[in-house]
């Protein structure tokens, strides 16, 4: 089959690769019929990510038809499901809490994350050694493990388009709007107008928000914050201070809830960017969180920082006086995707929002080389792009 | 009964500690029957169960070689732990125990490894450091690994056999 294969920083292609097989009882081979390249690939794609190896197969937002099932037979052929990222058992503490992403029983490699965080959450798909080193869905092909837990059907008349963004984005950005605790009456800022910084607006609207403030630096993106997400856009290269913009547009307060749908990948101005981003290339700092120093400034005293975008390890300079005199609560993490697959499948098919709006190229995987480089450099307005095997 | 352990210079003692979610008389029984153990320890060639308190245990030694011993149970109280100790015609000399314990609210079982050992010497000796021996700390936390995989979700997780790039 052709699969989207990582050989480092910069350098991912398109080649043929053996089939996947059934290796555990509860597995399920798909034919993959969408996918798409994630904000967080592009961690992968410019090598920050460690423990990757030369061949690994990328992808963990995809969806497709059930070819074949292990002895336990989790699905059934012929069905059409869209697959979260992270791999849960559905068995252990963690996935009985719904704590999805923590499970403790998907990461063969469990070791690697305990070295660096203390304990393991859950294997993901197509993201590194450290989180299993399973085989992404960039592929024709792809080997879905617990089947029956990492999998929501999908009815036929829904075109894929549609419902593709419940394997990672869509419920990624809807977690960073339900972690902030939204009351009504309540105005939250979002970093990132990315495509999880449009979920989580759009996210925060439907959780009762008065008012959204997206920021951002590519116009394309600013636009779409307030076509399809109704938020007020925010450019912070041409406002000289963000953080006193968004005390005055918040009545002196401060937002009563910020989102980093940024990451670790910050891009920023002034003094602190060019800070991190030496630092990061002489891989002194791992991490460039630009945007969440900003976010913790700007937050409103007892407000919530809500960190959807991914770090990896350690960051510097972190304003954590700040947070403390201003009891600020943080809620971060890998998102719990099957927590959320039910409840947003059932927006989407009875209209409450249209994600597949979002998506700006849509390309055959044999194309994948050229749209991770110009996603990287936010060439040509890419905001998502999908791609058919 | 105090712990099982060597009184020897140069013994190496290791603990490691799973919680799993099934109740302590699933995990003892399965555990009991020690040729169950292969299953969940990589390293095990085979289990052999000799009589009630003896067992023969072949491991897997640097390149294609292998160790055995012979285990004796010298204590068991059922669904609470097994000590145990290696007896005569072993190549290695090692203690321990298997503890097993009511997790905290209702998270089922803590099971709990103890284990001394000397470092096998001779001429086998510094290969088998290196290969069989090393980190075997981590050695112990992979199979209770398995085990609470086995145990939890009936499959011990992999990626061996999958599609990769050249």
């Amino acid at each position: 089959m052709r699969a989207v294969c990582w050989y480092g920083a910069n350098d991912v292609r398109v080649e043929s690769v053996p089939d996947p097989i059934i290796l555990k009882p509860r597995d399920a081979i798909l034919k993959v019929t969408l996918t798409a390249i994630c904000g967080s690939d592009l961690h992968l794609y410019d090598g920050y990510v460690p423990t990757m190896e030369k061949g690994d197969i990328l992808g963990h937002e995809f969806m497709g038809e059930v070819v074949e099932v292990g002895r336990d037979k989790a699905l059934k052929v012929g069905d059409r499901v869209v697959v979260p990222f992270p791999i849960s058992c559905g068995r252990c503490y963690f996935c009985k809490q719904e704590m999805w992403s923590l499970c403790d029983n998907s990461n063969p490699n469990a070791w690697i994350a305990e070295k660096m965080y203390g304990y393991s959450g859950a294997g993901i798909f197509g993201y590194s050694h450290m989180y299993g080193g399973y085989a992404g869905g960039q592929a024709e092909y792809v080997r879905v493990p617990f089947a029956d837990t990492n999998s929501v059907k999908i009815p036929r008349d829904v075109p894929d388009e549609k419902v593709l963004f419940l394997s990672d984005i869509l419920p990624t950005g809807y977690q960073g709007a339900d972690q902030c605790g939204i009351k009504p009456g309540h105005v939250v800022a979002v970093w990132g107008c990315g495509p999880v910084g449009l979920f989580a607006i759009k996210s925060a609207y439907l959780l009762g928000a008065e008012h959204v403030l997206a920021i951002d630096r590519i116009p394309e993106r600013l636009r779409r914050a307030e076509q399809f997400g109704g938020a007020e856009p925010l450019n912070y290269e041409e406002t000289d201070d963000i953080i006193e913009t968004l005390r005055q547009k918040t009545g002196g307060r401060g937002p009563d809830a910020c989102i980093d749908a940024v990451g670790m990948e910050a891009h920023g101005t002034g003094v602190s960017y060019y800070y991190d981003k030496v630092k990061q290339t002489l891989r002194l700092e791992t991490d460039r969180p630009y945007a969440l120093r900003e976010a913790i400034q700007a937050c409103r005293k007892g407000g919530v920082i809500s960190v959807p975008g991914v770090y990896a390890m350690f960051l510097d300079k972190f304003p954590f006086g700040s947070a403390f005199a201003k009891g600020l609560t943080f809620k971060m993490g890998q998102t719990h995707v099957h927590k959320y697959l039910r409840p947003l499948l059932s927006d989407i098919l009875e209209e409450r929002f249209d994600p597949s709006a979002i998506i700006s190229h849509r390309l055959p995987l044999d194309d994948a080389a050229m749209a991770y480089r110009n996603f990287r450099d936010k060439a040509e307005e890419y905001i998502k792009v999908v791609m058919t095997p | 009964m105090a712990e099982q352990h060597l009184n020897m210079d140069g013994a190496v003692r290791v603990e490691k500690t799973v919680t799993i979610d099934r109740p302590v008389q699933d995990l003892y029984r399965f555990w009991r029957k020690l040729d169950n153990l292969p299953g969940i320890m990589p390293h095990l060639k085979t289990v052999a169960v000799v009589d009630d308190k003896r067992s023969r245990w072949v491991t897997k030694g640097p390149m294609g070689t292998s160790f055995e011993w012979v285990a004796e149970i010298v204590y068991e109280k059922e669904n609470e732990r097994i000590d145990w100790k290696s007896v005569g015609g072993s190549e290695i000399t090692a203690a321990g125990s298997v503890y097993f314990k009511k997790a905290p609210g209702d998270r089922g079982t803590e099971v709990k490894i103890v284990l001394s050992y000397l470092p096998p010497g001779g001429s086998l000796g510094a290969m088998a450091a290196k290969l069989t021996w090393e980190e075997p700390s981590r050695q112990i936390m992979e199979d209770l690994r398995k085990f609470k995989q086995l145990m939890e979700t009936g499959e011990i997780a992999t990626i061996e056999g999958q599609s990769a790039g050249a």
